[in-house]
């Protein structure tokens, strides 16, 4: 036993002595995802994207000659968890810069730690209030939900629809939906006729549907993450429920068709770009990185890349622009970072500056459609 | 006329949540009456019952039939097993300490569930297509005609069972007093046993049957559970009638609930009903006093 651990500790100081010795020591970068629990939808293809890319990046020499290194802690989507973790990843392994957290409570719990010890912290959660007011140390990658909800009322403007109903889950993404649905429908001249919800965990929404039926609205808005919306599309045909159903970007994958079968058939929905890679034209600036980081996901995890794994790309990506342009300190990652313009990502083109943490503009999504089993762009 | 059919769909899509809820409150009751335990693993044997269903069909290639069957009997493996394991080693432990330990019980096959085969969410095709059939002016999708079939079934089958059988009425002597039943030579322990077979049984079968429906993952379990328990404290965790009507109640209101007043009090209701009938009628709305079980 004595042996082993002799032995042991000899083997590792060696192999800390050859990398020493080969390169220069890595930069350390950390990233909180929630990688189980509820969010886990969310963090588990961050966790996957970013490991992917700093792989990456290493393998093709690193940045500035200097290897990446990703320590990720998984959040299980509790924000006492984030704050602890990422009180280590700054106080323990001294990381210079932060990825994630993956939902917007964590990111709420987290941004008081890192504005403190003064370290960059790119955010893969979409909730509004994150990055407004501007805080100095905190940007985000994924889209606002605004943006989603304009592009639907944008089409139903176009399409003369303007009395919707609305059908939101009962938790925080879902009434975040609501609230922004609510709030916008003025400015497009909608009016909305009916507000239903439903729990996470409902197998039925027939009575909601049937009670939307009965409105008189002429499109129905359904804001919520798989599973429910899936069951809301199946029980909408099954009432025979003749109205444009919209989603949100919150089942903009796969596995939405999956579940929802025939029903899923002539859905729309608000989606990053990642969805419809290939059908892009050629001019799309996004289009390049879009089908990189479709072909990378594919050959490691064998699965399709979605937009949520694209938020912890696009976050390594910025971080490894700042660092080639700045240096590798948090503060010169820091005003790299927000000097930023016309990054073309996965999520969409971002500009920071000093007034705009967030970056993005409402072309970050697409309207697309279900037909025959896939995805389509609506024009 | 528009709100008589609004009612219409909203009492036939009660009935069919309510026909699923009655039989995950059946297979409640009966571990109940035979231990006197509440086993609040229930719920995740409706989960496996769907989980490996579709396991078995996609991986394993089987044609739906011998894909129940496996399905169902697997369940029932794990029942057997959580017996043997986790209540009869632990011959006089109070109930509810045995209540505690199928709480643990339901967290571990969650874990060992998802840590197998994953968090998302997975579906089973219908049985018998897609195409919704009409009925006064409601709309309603042929699976739910398997559900109410199998419920009926079960019904018929039980009741059967626990009045014409000797299994069935030793099975009942135990609950009405184990130490009597045990002078009459009959061995409790083995009763116990059944019942969990039975019960494990029934739930995945539940679980098959509404997988199409309501698609399935490692957490469906919880809520289906917790409202097939409310459908047995109706019935008074009673005889199966009482159960059954239970359910069939307390998905009804839900529906109409939902649809009348406000879907978002849905959930709330069934757990509203649940505390009144705590307080009220702890013997169950159907019940006058103690009176016959199973």
């Amino acid at each position: 036993m004595k042996r082993l651990i002799s032995t042991g500790l000899a083997s590792f100081a060696l192999l800390c002595f050859s990398t020493a010795a080969f390169a220069a020591a890595p930069i350390k970068i950390g990233a909180l995802f929630a990688v189980t629990g509820p969010a886990s939808f969310l963090g588990e293809p961050e966790r996957n994207s970013a490991q992917m890319v700093v792989d990456e990046i290493n393998k093709a020499g690193g940045v500035k000659g200097r290897q990446l290194e990703l320590v990720v802690y998984d959040t299980g989507g509790d924000a006492t968890k984030a704050v602890q973790l990422a009180n280590k990843l700054i106080k323990n392994d001294r990381v210079v810069a932060i990825i994630g957290p993956s939902t917007t409570g964590d990111t709420m719990a987290v941004i008081p730690v890192v504005e403190k010890a003064r370290i960059p912290l790119i955010s893969c959660s979409a909730g509004i209030k994150i990055t407004e007011p501007v805080k100095k140390y905190v940007f985000k990658t994924a889209q606002n939900d605004t943006l989603a909800v304009a592009r639907i009322f944008e089409q139903l403007k176009k399409e003369k629809k303007t009395k919707v109903a609305l059908l939101t889950v009962s938790d925080s993404f879902g009434s975040s939906g609501r609230e922004q649905l609510k709030s916008q429908a003025s400015r497009f001249g909608i009016e909305i006729v009916a507000d239903d919800t439903y729990s996470p965990k409902d197998t039925d929404m027939t009575a909601q549907l049937t009670k939307i039926r009965a409105s008189r609205a002429q499109a129905v808005i359904c804001w919520g993450t798989n599973p429910g919306p899936a069951v809301v599309a199946r029980n909408a045909k099954q009432l025979g429920l003749n109205l444009p159903l919209y989603m949100s970007h919150g089942v903009s994958s796969k596995k939405f068709i999956d579940l929802a079968g025939d029903a899923a058939e002539g859905i729309r929905l608000p989606s990053g770009k990642v969805l419809v890679a290939d059908l892009l034209p050629k001019s799309d600036k996004q289009k390049a990185s879009l089908l990189a980081f479709v072909k990378d996901y594919q050959r490691h995890y064998k699965a399709e890349g979605d937009h949520f794994g694209g938020h912890a790309w696009d976050a390594v990506m910025l971080l490894k622009g700042a660092i080639e342009r700045g240096g590798d300190t948090p503060e010169g990652i820091r005003t790299q970072l927000e000097a930023t313009r016309g990054f073309a990502g996965i999520g969409g083109v971002f500009s920071y500056s000093a007034h705009d943490h967030a970056g993005l503009t409402k072309d970050a999504f697409v309207l697309v459609e279900v037909k025959k089993k896939d995805w389509a762009l609506v024009k | 006329m528009e709100l008589l059919n609004q009612i219409t769909q909203f009492v036939i899509s009660g009935l069919a949540t309510g026909a699923i809820y009655a039989l995950i409150g059946l297979s409640f009751a009966i571990i109940f009456n035979s231990t006197g335990i509440i086993n609040f693993a229930q719920g995740e044997f409706v989960m496996l019952g769907g989980v490996l269903t579709i396991f078995s069909i996609n991986a394993l290639k089987l044609p739906l039939v011998f894909a129940v069957v496996a399905a169902v009997a697997g369940t029932t493996l794990v029942g057997v097993a959580f017996e043997r394991l986790a209540i009869r080693p632990l011959k006089d432990a109070t109930p509810l300490a045995l209540i505690i330990i199928t709480i643990g019980t339901s967290i571990l096959i969650r874990g060992v569930v998802m840590l197998l085969w994953g968090k998302d969410t997975q579906v089973l095709a219908p049985f018998s297509g897609n195409e919704p059939l009409h009925i006064a002016g409601a709309t309603l999708l042929p699976q739910h005609l398997w559900i109410f079939g199998v419920t009926i079934l079960v019904i018929v089958g039980s009741r059967l069972f626990f009045h014409h059988t000797i299994s069935g009425k030793a099975m009942r002597a135990c609950s009405f007093n184990r130490r009597a039943a045990n002078l009459v030579g009959i061995s409790v322990g083995r009763m116990v046993l059944f019942s969990f077979i039975i019960s494990a049984a029934l739930g995945s079968l539940a679980g098959v049957i509404i997988a199409p429906l309501t698609m399935t993952a490692y957490d469906v379990g919880i809520m289906l559970g917790l409202k097939g328990f409310c459908a047995a404290i109706m019935g008074g965790m009673g005889s199966g009638f009482a159960t059954v009507f239970g359910g069939l109640i307390l998905g009804m209101l839900e529906s109409l609930g939902a649809g009348l007043i406000s879907s978002g009090y849905k959930d709330a209701i069934a757990f509203l009903i649940l505390l009144l009938i705590l307080f009220i009628r702890p013997q169950g709305l159907f019940k006058k006093g103690e009176t016959e079980r199973v």
